[in-house]
This record gives C-alpha cells, sequence and structure tokens, in this order.
C-alpha cells in the first residue's frame, strides 16, 4: 500500500517537473519567434522606405545610375527571400545594406540634396530602421542563444527531445557586411 | 499625516488609534500613489505626451530602446517644458509605462546620448524599478511611523513605569535598560530604513546604466550624457522626494556639494560616468567589473543576471557625427515642438521669419511684422 503511494508520488512529482520544463521551453519559443517578427516588421519597414529614397534622391543624382539600380535590385533580391530562413535572409539583407551604404556615400557629393526636407525626413526614418534591425537583431539572437541554451541543457534536453522543440537559427550578418553597414550621414 | 494621526489620536484619546489611523491613511496614500502615481506625477510636471510626427527622432530612439529591450509595448512619451536636465520613467508594469524628457534635455543630446538616456529610464521599467521603490517607501513610511508611536507609547509608559515603580520601589535598573535599548532602537530604526531606502535606490541605478550599455551596446553615449546633465545644477521645479529614483540624475543636487554621501537617491554623476568608460564590453560582466575597479569591493550586479557571454561594445555607430543635427537645429526642433503642444501654429515666412499664431487668433491673415507680406492662418 506504502508502496504504491510512494510510487503515485513520483509520478505526481515528475509530472509536474514535465510540466514546468515545457512550459519554460515552449515561452523561450515563443519569445524567440515574437523577436524574429519584429525583425521582420523592420526589415520590411526598410524595403518599403527604399522606392521613396530612390525617388527623392533620382532627381538629384545624375550620374549614379549604377548605384541606384543596384540598390533597386538588392531590395528585390531581398523582398523575394522574405519567406526564406534566417541565415538565407540574413544574406540578401547584408548585401541590401552595402547597395545602400554605397548609395549613402555618394549623397554627400550633391549639397541641394542635403537641404532638401524630403530627404532630410527620410534620413531620420532610414538611420532608425537601420538602429532598429540592428537593436531588433540583438533582441533576437539572444533569444534564440538562451532557448538553445535551454534545449541542449540536462534535463530540459529530454523534454525538448520528446516534444521535438528544434534548436533556433541565429540571424548573423557576415563580418563583411557588417562593416560596411550603412552609414548614414550624409553631410560632412 | 502624522499629525493628523497624532490629532485624531488625542481626540480618540488612544495612541493606538492613532497609529491605526495613520498607518491606514499611509496605506491608501501608497495605493492612490501606486495606481494614479504615473498620472498624478505627469499632470504635476505639466508633461505634454507626443505623437511619433510630433519629434520623429525622441520617438524613433525610444522604439529602438523598447525593441532593444524587448518591451512588448511601446511606452507613452511625454515633452516637459522646462530647462533643468531630466528624464524619468514611470508606470507601474511594464504595459502601462511612460518616460519623460525636460525639454532642456531634449535640445542638448545628441543621438547616441539620448539614446543612452532613453535606455536608462526603459530598463528602469523592464527591472520594474517603479513597483520596487513604491513598495520600499510603503515600508519606509510604516516604520517610520511605528518609530513614532512607539517613542509615544514609551514615553507615556515611562511615566506610568516610574510612577509605579517609585511606589513599589524595585526593578527600576531593569527598566531602564530595556527603556534605553528601546530608546535607541526608535531613534535607529528609521534612520536605518532610510539608508537601506537610499542605498537601494543607488543599486537600481548602477543597475539601469548598467542595462543602458547592453541595449546600445555603447556606454559611451550614456557617458557623455550624463557629463552633460552633470554641469547643469538648474533644478526642475516639479520634482518630489518621493519620485527622485526615477529620474536620471537626483533632480535635488545641489552646486557644489558631492552627492556622494549615504543620504541620496543616485550615486555621483562622475563616478557612474568613470564606471561606463571603464568598461571593456558592452555586457553586465563588463559593469560588474568596471564597477569594482572604480569603487573597490563587491561588484553591483545580481550573481543570477551575470552571465558569461561576450558582448562586443559597438565600434560602428550608424549615425555618424556629420549627418547630425547641430545644436541650433535642435533646439529650433524642440522649441517647434513646445509650441506645436500648446495649439500655437507655425508659419514660416518667405522672409526666413517664423510666425507664430496663437489658437485663440481669429483672423484669416495674418500680416509679417518683419517684411509685411501677408499669410492665410
Amino acid at each position: 500500500m506504502i508502496a504504491l503511494y510512494v510510487i503515485i508520488g513520483v509520478v505526481v512529482v515528475l509530472l509536474i517537473v514535465l510540466w514546468f520544463l515545457y512550459n519554460g521551453l515552449v515561452r523561450l519559443r515563443n519569445q524567440v519567434k515574437n523577436a524574429w517578427a519584429q525583425i521582420d516588421v523592420q526589415l520590411k519597414r526598410r524595403h518599403d522606405l527604399i522606392p521613396n529614397l530612390v525617388e527623392t534622391v533620382k532627381g538629384y543624382m545624375k550620374f549614379e545610375r549604377e548605384t541606384l539600380e543596384a540598390v533597386t535590385k538588392a531590395r528585390n533580391i531581398a523582398l523575394q527571400a522574405s519567406s526564406a530562413g534566417a541565415g538565407e535572409r540574413a544574406k540578401v539583407e547584408g548585401e541590401l545594406s552595402s547597395a545602400l551604404s554605397r548609395l549613402l556615400a555618394v549623397v554627400e557629393r550633391y549639397p541641394d540634396l542635403k537641404a532638401n526636407q524630403n530627404f532630410l525626413a527620410l534620413q531620420e526614418e532610414l538611420t532608425s530602421t537601420e538602429n532598429k534591425i540592428s537593436f531588433s537583431r540583438q533582441f533576437y539572437n539572444d533569444s534564440v542563444l538562451r532557448y538553445n541554451n535551454q534545449t541542449q541543457m540536462v534535463p530540459s534536453n529530454i523534454v525538448a527531445g520528446m516534444f521535438s522543440f528544434k534548436a533556433g537559427e541565429f540571424f548573423e550578418v557576415t563580418l563583411a557586411a557588417e562593416k560596411e553597414a550603412p552609414k548614414v550621414s550624409f553631410t560632412q | 499625516m502624522i499629525l493628523i494621526g497624532y490629532f485624531l489620536g488625542l481626540a480618540f484619546d488612544s495612541a493606538v488609534a492613532g497609529l491605526v489611523i495613520a498607518i491606514l491613511l499611509w496605506v491608501i496614500l501608497s495605493l492612490v500613489a501606486y495606481f494614479q502615481g504615473d498620472s498624478i506625477l505627469l499632470g504635476m510636471s505639466r508633461a505634454k505626451k507626443i505623437r511619433p510626427d510630433d519629434h520623429p527622432r525622441l520617438f524613433n530612439v525610444v522604439e529602438e530602446m523598447k525593441i532593444a529591450s524587448g518591451l512588448e509595448k511601446m511606452p507613452d512619451i511625454y515633452i516637459i517644458d522646462d530647462p533643468a536636465l531630466n528624464a524619468f520613467a514611470t508606470g507601474r508594469d511594464p504595459n502601462r509605462a511612460s518616460v519623460a524628457i525636460t525639454s532642456g534635455l531634449l535640445q542638448k543630446l545628441n543621438r547616441d546620448e539620448l539614446q543612452g538616456v532613453m535606455a536608462h529610464e526603459i530598463s528602469h521599467v523592464k527591472n520594474r524599478d517603479v513597483l520596487l521603490m513604491a513598495m520600499c517607501s510603503v515600508l519606509l513610511g510604516t516604520i517610520v511611523l511605528l518609530a513614532y508611536y512607539g517613542s509615544r507609547f514609551l514615553f507615556l509608559g515611562g511615566r506610568t513605569g516610574s510612577r509605579r515603580s517609585s511606589s513599589s520601589g524595585g526593578g527600576g535598573g531593569a527598566q531602564l535598560i530595556i527603556l534605553v535599548v528601546a530608546l535607541v532602537f526608535i531613534i535607529l530604526a528609521p534612520i536605518f530604513a532610510q539608508l537601506i531606502y537610499f542605498a537601494i535606490s543607488r543599486k537600481r541605478e548602477y543597475l539601469a546604466d548598467a542595462s543602458s550599455a547592453l541595449y546600445t551596446r555603447y556606454p559611451e553615449g550614456l557617458a557623455s550624457a550624463l557629463e552633460k546633465l552633470a554641469a547643469s545644477t538648474e533644478q526642475l521645479k516639479s520634482a518630489n522626494q518621493a519620485t527622485a529614483p526615477m529620474y536620471i540624475v537626483n533632480p535635488f543636487r545641489k552646486k557644489g556639494l558631492k552627492a556622494s554621501d549615504l543620504t541620496s537617491t543616485h550615486p555621483p554623476i562622475s563616478e557612474r560616468v568613470r564606471i561606463l568608460r571603464a568598461m571593456a564590453g558592452a555586457s553586465f560582466n563588463n559593469y560588474d567589473q568596471a564597477y569594482r575597479q572604480v569603487r573597490g569591493g563587491k561588484g553591483v550586479i545580481p550573481a543570477a543576471s551575470l552571465t558569461a557571454e561576450t558582448v562586443p561594445i559597438a565600434t560602428i555607430k550608424l549615425e555618424g557625427e556629420a549627418g547630425e543635427a547641430n545644436d541650433i537645429e535642435r533646439t529650433r526642433d524642440t522649441s517647434d515642438v513646445m509650441w506645436r503642444l500648446s495649439n500655437y501654429k507655425t508659419i514660416t515666412c518667405d522672409c526666413g521669419a517664423r510666425l507664430r499664431v496663437p489658437p485663440n487668433f481669429k483672423e484669416p491673415q495674418i500680416k509679417c511684422p518683419h517684411c509685411g507680406r501677408t499669410h492665410q492662418v
């Protein structure tokens, strides 16, 4: 009789532990999902800003057709990859970043542009969007790290294995692209 | 309030009733402060809520920090029309938070510095410091009240006791020792409670600084903002003692006074700057090391928050010094916002003059006093 109670007790305790571990994992996984949605929002925002930017800049920059085309092309590629995984997206978005930075580097040659109110507002939006992308990436990577740690550490790795919690993918921008991240300074 | 309790106690001819009433009052006031504190505070400081297009830069910076901290809801943003340099956060939980900044500070700070300050405020929200400090001040108030009434009991009890002992003529020595111990305790308890309150507040400031560095990955931003804050000693008109821990710097600091003593809600600014500048990376670990290096002794970050991961300081700031609005432009931006928030209309004349049209101006046209052109209102 006592043995039965002990067995029931142990099973109940195990179930409670399982319950907590499972909920913890779900919470972390949702945080990762949420953080990913944040990056997505900001990347979309950047995609939306670029046609505006190109339109505003076009009239002033007669001799930079190639640079402008490169930005538009990189944007279209990034747009097509918008349902891909984190690794693939990081790559194409990195290319878009460097195309943008090349465009913004030549802006400095056009003083008229720097006096344009519309452009100044765009500059603030673009600066902020670039910041938001990097901050949301920062938060996403932190969340992925926490989640992955939890899925790999004893004892929650057992629960993760039982309910197939897969490891999250980091959003890494390659070092070269990071160095080239748009320098959104238009004046000297 | 203590006085109210005292007189009520006199009216009921019983100190116990007074004590109960005073503590009840205190609890009610604290509850009001907890649930309505943010709107009272914002209303008292005549803070004005802004929309995204009122001041895009400020709004964007706060949103960036909201993202970096992983806060779920965007806090409300307020501007206080005051030349003093300060900023604060309020709101009892992360979903009902507000941050406020004075117009003086908004003019003074460049983008990186603004980001550092807003990250500090957002981390007060994220770390639930508003709630913590409210709880601490309730506790502090209760201890002060208890000590006050304790002293009254002792005084009355002492009198009756001495009468009794003189009639019975024994046990006076033991009673005296108890009396002295109780007296010392009653005098020291509120002082210690207060010191602990200040110590907690200072600790939360360090933690908010560390979080600011972690969120922005750029401790220099906050450090240079703090330097600018230290240079000004203009006092904020609307601050009060109870809310002091929520500000970025102590709103009551005085010129020449080194506020490093035990009775300050904030650590000295120069020390905060030195710690931030001594950081080798942007993680809590780095802040803890820098803290020990500057101050010596134990670290300041709770051990549970320390992780081994390395977080590099951002070397490339996206907003360069070049594209940055300068002092004059920032001043102009900020004053435009303040006029707009008071429902003034701004018309820029072709001659460069700016006309501010008050909300009660009813004429359909206005003439520029500088060049004489007429404008439609």
